[in-house]
């Protein structure tokens, strides 16, 4: 990227959050528009060219490691990309802010670490069965199970989903989108030996059941990932156990013991 | 309220319709309930409130809680073959039916109560 | 604030409901016909083991289905939380199914 400085040249009026906390306003830059321009580059311009205390964050630049993510006229996108043409309002304005329900550490940078301890409180972690003296494990990839489990695999921990979603917003305790159609991939990971303990991480105050299917989630997913599907199968079975230990309660702590 | 940009879409809106029907329902139902006990023991004061519904705005706010009732009804249905049957990518039609069935439920309502009562 | 036994309750008292709303709207449209008064009302409904059976259930059914539906209302916008929102969820439940099988004992008693 150069900076261009011609006379004919046009320029797009960017609105940016900047501030720490839940203090700041938004700063307006003018910044000359080009071809093939994403909204990170606009965001990466004015940084190197108006104003280098802005902050932001970034990686791949290609939509693979999902550090990029801002709302954008009030919808959160992964910035690298999103072409400015395809966003520009009828007035050709832009307002770039940092995610929704994340608090913000400065500028456009969010502190994930909520978003990713709910991963971990949703049980949203491999439950080795195998040591390694026992090898791989043969993954069959005809089975439903299999199916379910890679339709919801490609997650690249943007948050664009758990930003998009309004139960997030309301209730903190809810452990979000992404989190949740994690745990919906590891309950039909053959491999995976913590089928119970997702089961009832879900099944909380904060749990899957709180989910109204707004489907923002689904909506928005850069990677066209269905976590309101994912979070619907995780709804079916978390209810079917419940009812089994409720018939059965004798079955509740049996867990993790071999069959 | 202010509905913003990640909420302008189809699928949110019946999320909304759904949430706000089912809040104006809960708020009726105590209305509802008591107006039917007067039938034991001030049958004319039931009777009074019944004749209300002779007058057109109460005729449309019947209307509009018909619709309500059916709106939540077919939206309900909706959210539970969403949960329990296998995904469909047809959601947005599936939302959409929800809204005109409601319609049409209620505007059968409303004209069997117009051009009959 | 939902969790999987509330989520079981709230779609179990929906699956019992579904049936009995479209009875409800099917004799509102019926009945709506020739005007309502107590006397037609009450001429379908007293000593009526059916009506009692179906709205009994009726009330009782959407008593629950209410409270858990006003419970995700009441933290997602109002913010309750803990043993006040517990508390006034059963209020909501406790109160509705009072006054629905009231009235259902007043139209059918």
């Amino acid at each position: 990227m150069t900076q261009i400085s011609q006379p004919d040249q046009q320029f797009i009026k960017v609105s940016i959050w900047r501030g720490a906390g839940d203090k700041g306003g938004y700063e307006t830059f003018d910044v000359p528009d080009q071809e093939s321009q994403t909204i990170l580059d606009l965001v990466s311009y004015i940084q190197q060219y108006i104003d280098p205390s802005l902050t932001y964050r970034f990686a791949c630049r290609v939509g693979m490691c999902g550090s990029c993510a801002m709302m954008v006229n009030g919808v959160p996108r992964w910035t690298c990309r999103t072409h400015v043409k395809k966003i520009t309002d009828k007035a050709g304005s832009l307002t770039i802010a940092p995610l929704r329900n994340l608090p913000v550490i400065k500028d456009l940078v969010v502190d994930m670490d909520v978003f990713f301890d709910k991963w971990v409180r949703a049980e949203a972690v491999h439950h080795p069965t195998r040591s390694i003296e026992q090898g791989v494990q043969p993954v069959s990839e005809d089975t439903a199970e299999r199916q379910a489990a890679n339709a919801a695999i490609e997650c690249i921990n943007c948050a664009v989903c758990y930003a998009a979603c309004d139960v997030v917003a309301s209730n903190p305790e809810y452990l979000g989108p992404a989190a949740l159609n994690r745990a919906w991939s590891l309950v039909n990971d053959v491999r995976d030996g913590g089928r119970e303990a997702i089961l009832e991480a879900v099944s909380g105050t904060g749990g899957c059941h709180n989910c109204h299917s707004q489907q923002s989630c689904q909506k928005y997913c850069p990677n066209e990932l269905n976590p309101t599907a994912s979070i619907a199968g995780l709804k079916r079975e978390t209810s079917k156990f419940a009812l089994r230990n409720l018939l059965n309660p004798a079955n509740k702590h049996n867990q993790g013991e071999p069959a | 309220m202010k509905v913003s940009g990640h909420q302008r879409h189809g699928l949110w809106f019946a999320y909304i319709s759904h949430r706000l029907s089912g809040l104006l329902l809960a708020l009726f139902l105590p209305l509802h309930f008591w107006v039917l006990s007067l039938a034991l023991n001030d049958r004319a004061a039931l009777d009074g409130f019944l004749s209300w519904t002779d007058l057109w705005y109460v005729k449309v706010a019947e209307y509009g809680l018909v619709f309500l009732l059916s709106l939540h009804f077919f939206g309900g249905l909706r959210l539970m073959a969403l949960e329990w049957l296998p995904w469909s990518a047809r959601q947005k039609t599936y939302a959409a039916t929800a809204l005109a069935a409601g319609f049409a439920v209620s505007t059968s309502f409303f004209l069997s109560a117009t051009f009959y009562g | 604030m939902i969790n999987a036994r509330l989520y079981i309750m709230q779609r179990l008292t929906a699956l019992i409901m579904a049936p009995l709303v479209i009875g409800h709207i099917g004799v509102m449209i019926y009945a709506v016909q020739n005007g309502l008064s107590a006397e037609e009302i009450l001429g379908r409904t007293q000593g009526s083991y059916f009506w009692a059976i179906f709205y009994g259930t009726f009330a009782l059914a959407v008593a629950i289905h209410a409270a858990i539906g006003l419970r995700a209302i009441l933290h997602e916008w109002v913010r309750l939380d803990g043993m006040v929102l517990n508390l006034v969820c059963w209020a909501i439940a406790a109160g509705l199914a009072g006054l629905g099988l009231q009235a259902v004992y007043s139209v059918t008693g």
